[in-house]
């Protein structure tokens, strides 16, 4: 099997299932250890965390803001309380460290649908695509903000699909899952990793915010590398690791579109990735 | 070549970017200018476009909410979605004393200068159907405003002639304003199957005045006097022999059209029938002897 429709397969075969998957296990039970955090106090009572991702207060006592959004109500001209600037500075100090877009491989409800369809658009083979600039985001970015600012309302929120499938989950109701099942058709069948790696505009905020993160994946061990492809080919943001990987510079992957997923160093069966800081330049031969 | 054609997929891709958001503006227009009469804001709420300019729909509010009265919109239910409301038929507001939610709201959408629930302002009361409200209809039911938490300020019980038994005193449960919270326990508790009295958000349920509107009575009140000079009174027709007097003086308890006596129904309009000198009889009178 070609790695285009199975990258990983010489990892697993090499370094064994767990080696092979090990982020991604992870990451998965981030994803869900958090949502199950918001629900477990609609579904069991117990209220570690109230609120939803846009904003949320853990244990009555730590506040968390979404930049993206509260860049938004402060772009339509309000002026928060200190809990929502509290919130925002914990969040943005956390981003700043372990990468902007951890929020988006991490953290971030929308990831399960869109990695689902990069899945699904593997295995059925889909090669066609029609995905725009991975500028658009940060258009859109600017385009978020300037109609809040001529609106003074928050006029991104009406329609974010990220932060209505979250409120969808935890509170209840069908938007966020017509939002959902919208981009995951989208992603399938029309741009490859078109929503988070080319559209949202929220990731694109995040990217911004880990522009000059700590945390970040090396190719350290990148003579190792038998071009097999396969980390090319499982990453959501491709164009970030081919100068770390080929480059004759540093071997960091030091573009801020980088998510931090960890993937590449799952599925790559000579171990050339690993996790590591920004100014690691080590790359043994 | 190569770059004007990425520059060019680049300019594409911000018109899509801009389509989108062109989507997203027009939504925002409809949906928060189509909020449903029904669906009222959390006590402290800024002003509707400035809470849409505030509001981050987190439902931390919704959380801290004792009651389960609040719960975030969701799509189709007539107001922007994901923000908090409560229909005061279904759950009324409990006019928690330490408000809660405006505490939970991390943003300030709702207002924490609100410290006295007694001030808030979710919307108005209003007797909305005056025929099929059993005070209207001349029973005792009265249960609008015995529920009601700021009782005999927010809402009274006025004492009007029942010109359909004429022997009878009918109570109308009448809203005032100034006093009411829209807490909608009137309303959850009205007896009839859908309520006579409703709470509707303040800038639907209220007229405004012109800025420029004086009133003539607390004007006088605070100049000490009259502000215009005494009128020139004229004679009334018919009513010659009366000397001077007041026409309203000259024939104490009579009811001179568009003038309502003292005691009568305030509205100002002598009943269909009436007749100048009969008093207000409810069935068709006789000429004048």
């Amino acid at each position: 099997m070609s790695a285009v429709l199975d990258p990983g397969r010489d990892a697993v075969l090499q370094k064994g299932r767990w080696a092979a998957n090990r982020w991604l296990v992870l990451r998965r039970a981030s994803q869900f250890g958090l949502l199950g955090l918001f629900l477990l106090g609609p579904w069991a009572g117990v209220w570690f965390v109230k609120g939803n991702l846009a904003s949320s207060m853990t244990l009555g006592v730590l506040p968390l803001t979404d930049p993206f959004v509260l860049l938004q109500t402060l772009a339509a001209r309000h002026w928060p309380q200190a809990s929502a600037l509290v919130g925002v500075l914990v969040v943005l100090l956390g981003y700043a460290v372990l990468g902007g877009r951890v929020f988006c491989s991490w953290v971030c409800p929308m990831n399960l649908v869109t990695d689902a369809a990069a899945f699904t658009r593997r295995r059925l083979g889909l090669r066609g695509s029609r995905s725009p600039s991975r500028n658009t985001r940060l258009w859109l970015l600017g385009a978020v903000m300037a109609v809040a600012a001529i609106t003074g309302v928050v006029a991104w929120e009406f329609v974010n699909p990220v932060t209505t499938w979250h409120r969808t989950l935890v509170f209840g109701g069908l938007a966020g899952w017509l939002l959902a099942g919208g981009i995951f058709v989208y992603d399938t069948a029309v741009a490859h990793h078109g929503w988070c790696g080319h559209v949202c505009p929220q990731g694109a905020l995040y990217g911004l915010i880990g522009k000059a993160s700590l945390l970040r994946v090396s190719a350290a061990r990148r003579s190792q590398c038998n071009d097999c492809g396969d980390c090319l080919v499982i990453c959501p943001e491709t164009p970030v690791i081919a100068p770390a990987l080929k480059g004759k510079g540093s071997p960091v992957i030091l573009a801020s579109d980088c998510t931090n997923c960890g993937r590449c160093i799952d599925v790559c069966s000579r171990d050339v990735f690993r996790f590591t800081t920004r100014f690691d330049q080590r790359s043994p031969s | 070549m190569t770059d004007r054609r990425r520059f060019l997929r680049e300019a594409a891709g911000a018109a899509g970017g801009a389509g989108l958001l062109a989507l997203a503006a027009g939504l925002t227009a409809t949906q928060s200018q189509a909020r449903a009469a029904q669906a009222l804001r959390p006590p402290g709420a800024l002003a509707e476009p400035d809470f849409l300019g505030a509001c981050v729909r987190c439902g931390l509010c919704v959380r801290d909410c004792p009651y389960d009265t609040l719960r975030l919109g969701r799509l189709g239910e007539g107001v922007a979605s994901g923000t908090p409301y409560f229909e005061a038929r279904q759950v009324p507001c409990e006019m928690c004393e330490d408000i809660p939610c405006v505490k939970a709201c991390p943003t300030g959408a709702l207002d924490r200068s609100l410290t006295d629930i007694g001030r808030a302002k979710m919307g108005v009361a209003v007797l909305i159907d005056q025929e099929n409200c059993l005070n209207f209809l001349g029973l005792r039911c009265d249960v609008c405003y015995r529920v009601c938490p700021v009782i005999d300020k927010a809402i009274t019980l006025e004492t009007r002639h029942n010109p359909r038994s004429d022997r009878h005193a009918m109570l109308i449960p009448t809203v005032h304003a100034q006093d009411c919270t829209g807490c909608g326990k009137c309303e959850k508790s009205c007896v009839l199957e859908r309520a006579a009295i409703k709470v509707l958000p303040a800038q639907v349920a209220r007229g405004e005045l012109g800025a420029h509107y004086r009133k003539g009575w607390e004007e006088k009140g605070k100049a000490g006097h009259s502000l215009i000079t005494d009128q020139i009174e004229l004679p009334v027709r018919g009513l010659e022999g009366a000397s001077g007097a007041r026409p309203a003086a000259a024939l104490p308890g009579a009811a001179v059209p568009g003038v309502a006596p003292p005691g009568v129904a305030p509205s100002g309009v002598a009943p269909p029938g009436a007749v100048p000198g009969m008093g207000t009889l409810p069935v068709p009178a006789r000429p004048a002897p």
